[in-house]
């Protein structure tokens, strides 16, 4: 009995210590939900009008974060809210702000201009939107104008959707020994090239859905000594599009850190397609394309949803190519917003400096996902 | 064939000991070979009660007979093929040997792959048959098991093969015309069936035309087919290029019945390609 309650004192005491601890040293991750000294920071410079709109988009206190801009009266709360996360769901709707880094581009004693770029923490990884604002003073505190870019609302309508579908019923356990099963997609890899990047070895590739039903595909790579024992194994993870519709071809990437080309004495490749139910719909196009050279090589463009579907994540692959037609890099990027019928929305995919004089062509591919299943 | 002995020593051990029989110098005549589940009869000599052990690798049996008879095994009784001895518990006469072997065919096992395949492959549709008795026992005599595939356009193609310990496989071609095969396999008078779906192949003499569409290019593909001249299904995507100063739009279209379609910004002087898969079509120079 007596330990008992002797342990209980002992775990009182520990909770109280901790409490304390907390609450006269928390770490940063809890002191961005409290409204302690982030979020009482006066905007006396307009960095610091930059970082409170930040600390507050960042807690998700919207009305505070609208309150505090200086063009407020242009736009609701609502618009604001959904030019930052999108109105429709997409990737950030399941991401939280990360960091706001803002570099100054031009400053008086009243006005500066600012790029700032918000730091998303996505399903994906880091994910950036780069924003060019204007913050003024106004009496002694400086605020921000928020460049507002208000989405065009989807009209009310009816859209007639026919494109095929593919629906998959696979062999039951009551199949007698030796009946058939729907056949695996046939795959296979046009192009395999590997190349040393600074300290990783990535091999780079196409991979052709050669059947007349769509695939999901993924490829892996091991590599092997020139004893033929395995160095190291690696999948593509997100680098491909893992939905192939019939004839489609997708760009792979694999990287190997840590691993010298010369170590390689060669590379087994593994394609690896399985049948799954799917949709041709929704069909995007990719408009206004170009390769912007060095500096700040980019290859930019726009995808448009053909179809009435919104697919809220987009996912932009591109493969490029030199005069030959050998396969230079593949680079990704995932669109910020949701797709809507109809509506262009912008990419843009860095290009590595020392590689864009290389590149003649390009390809892109899209593929897109749907909230609750891949589109 | 050693768990065969073992049991054998086993069944032999025990039918010494628990011996009650009243047999006097009892032996068997067996016939050489017996029909999987048919009935058959063993001669035996001597006088008496004895219990007769027929001991084989997948079954034994313990029957107590009247010797100096013929005791009679029904149909059913023993079917699975093999070697097999018998004996009489506490008899002085030596097991009797005899074969097992299987009944006539009555199930084949047919694998048939792959259950899809594009038009015009040599030796691309594979199968493998296994031929059994109703008792599940694999026929190992040399038989001739027919193959044939029949499509619905031309004409069959058949060819037989002798199995060789109870299997037999063959290659076959797929025909030039796409739709379901009807795969069989038949031996005996058992057959099986399987379909297979021959699909068509890579798109050939990929063409497009293009027509202004107010400020766009209305693109459409004539009906995609393959060398063969089958449709090409919908679904498959075809590729459309454009490049025009320095930029470049593309979209991937599935077809729609037939045929694939799209409205395509018109720049002029640009170039438009299509393609699918990697085969390329021809291409368009739009006008200034």
């Amino acid at each position: 009995m007596n330990n008992g309650r002797f342990l209980a004192f002992i775990l009182v005491l520990a909770t109280i210590v901790l409490i304390f601890i907390g609450t006269k040293w928390p770490v940063k991750a809890a002191r961005e939900f409290t409204s302690g000294e982030h979020m009482g920071r006066l905007s006396d410079t307009p960095q610091a009008a930059l970082q409170n709109l930040g600390d507050a988009i960042r807690s998700n206190a919207w009305r505070k974060a609208y309150d505090s801009l200086a063009n407020k009266a242009q736009f609701t709360e609502n618009d604001f809210m959904h030019d930052v996360v999108g109105a429709y769901p997409n990737l950030r709707t399941y991401s939280r702000l990360e960091n706001l880094e803002s570099h100054p581009l031009h400053a008086t004693d009243n006005e500066a201009d600012y790029r700032v770029k918000l730091h998303w923490a996505t399903v994906i990884g880091d994910s950036v939107s780069t924003r060019d604002v204007h913050v003024v003073r106004n009496g002694g505190a400086w605020q921000v104008e928020w460049p507002i870019t208000k989405e065009a609302p989807l009209p009310p309508q009816v859209i007639p959707v026919n494109y095929l579908r593919w629906d998959v019923i696979f062999r039951g356990a009551g199949d007698d020994w030796g009946a058939q099963d729907v056949e695996a997609p046939h795959v296979r890899i046009i192009d395999m090239h590997p190349v040393q990047r600074a300290e990783s070895l990535v091999i780079m590739g196409e991979l052709l859905n050669e059947d007349v039903v769509p695939a999901y595909v993924a490829v892996n790579a091991t590599l092997l000594n020139k004893k033929q024992q395995q160095i190291a194994s690696e999948g593509s993870f997100d680098m491909i599009s893992h939905l192939l519709l019939p004839k489609a071809v997708t760009p792979f990437l694999i990287k190997f850190p840590d691993v010298q080309l010369s170590q390689v004495g060669s590379v087994r490749m593994t394609p690896f397609s399985t049948l799954i139910p799917a949709s041709a719909d929704p069909v995007i196009e990719i408009q206004n394309e170009k390769l912007n050279p060095a500096p700040d090589a980019s290859l930019t463009g726009e995808v448009v949803n053909q179809s009435g579907e919104i697919a809220n994540v987009a996912h932009v692959l591109g493969t490029f190519y030199d005069q030959s037609g050998n396969i230079v890099w593949v680079a990704d990027e995932y669109v910020e917003r949701a797709l809507l019928p109809q509506t262009p929305v912008p990419f843009n995919i860095p290009i590595p400096e020392d590689l864009a004089r290389k590149i003649s062509s390009q390809r892109t591919v899209v593929s897109t996902y749907k909230m609750g299943g891949a589109a | 064939m050693r768990r065969s002995w073992t049991a054998l020593l086993a069944v032999a051990a025990m039918a010494a000991c628990a011996s009650a029989a009243t047999a006097q110098a009892g032996g068997l005549t067996v016939p050489p070979t017996v029909e999987a589940g048919s009935a058959f009869s063993i001669a035996s000599s001597g006088s008496g009660q004895g219990t007769l052990y027929i001991v084989g690798l997948g079954q034994v049996i313990k029957r107590d007979v009247q010797l100096g008879g013929t005791i009679s095994i029904p149909e059913g009784t023993l079917y699975n093929a093999g070697h097999y001895m018998a004996f009489l518990a506490g008899g002085s006469g030596e097991p009797a040997s005899f074969d097992v072997i299987p009944a006539k065919v009555s199930e084949i096992n047919f694998l048939a792959r792959p259950s899809r395949l594009p038009v015009k492959l040599h030796d691309g549709i594979t199968g493998a048959v296994y031929v059994f008795d109703s008792y599940k026992n694999l026929i190992t005599t040399p038989m001739p098991v027919s193959f044939d595939l029949n499509t619905p356009s031309e004409a069959a193609q058949n060819r037989s093969v002798q199995t060789k310990y109870g299997a037999a496989s063959i290659a076959m071609d797929s025909s030039q015309k796409e739709g379901a095969v009807r795969f069989i396999a038949r031996a005996g008078e058992v057959s099986a069936t399987r379909i297979i779906g021959q699909v068509p192949g890579d798109p050939c003499a990929l063409r497009m035309s293009a027509k202004p569409a107010g400020k766009k290019i209305e693109l459409e593909t004539e009906p995609v087919r393959d060398c063969s001249g089958n449709a090409v299904p919908d679904g498959t995507i075809v590729t459309f290029t454009e490049t025009y100063n320095g930029g470049e739009s593309m979209v991937d279209v599935p077809l729609k019945r037939g045929i694939a379609k799209i409205d395509m910004p018109a720049y002029p002087g640009a170039n438009i390609s299509v393609a699918s898969g990697v085969v390329l079509g021809n291409q368009i120079h739009w006008g200034k």
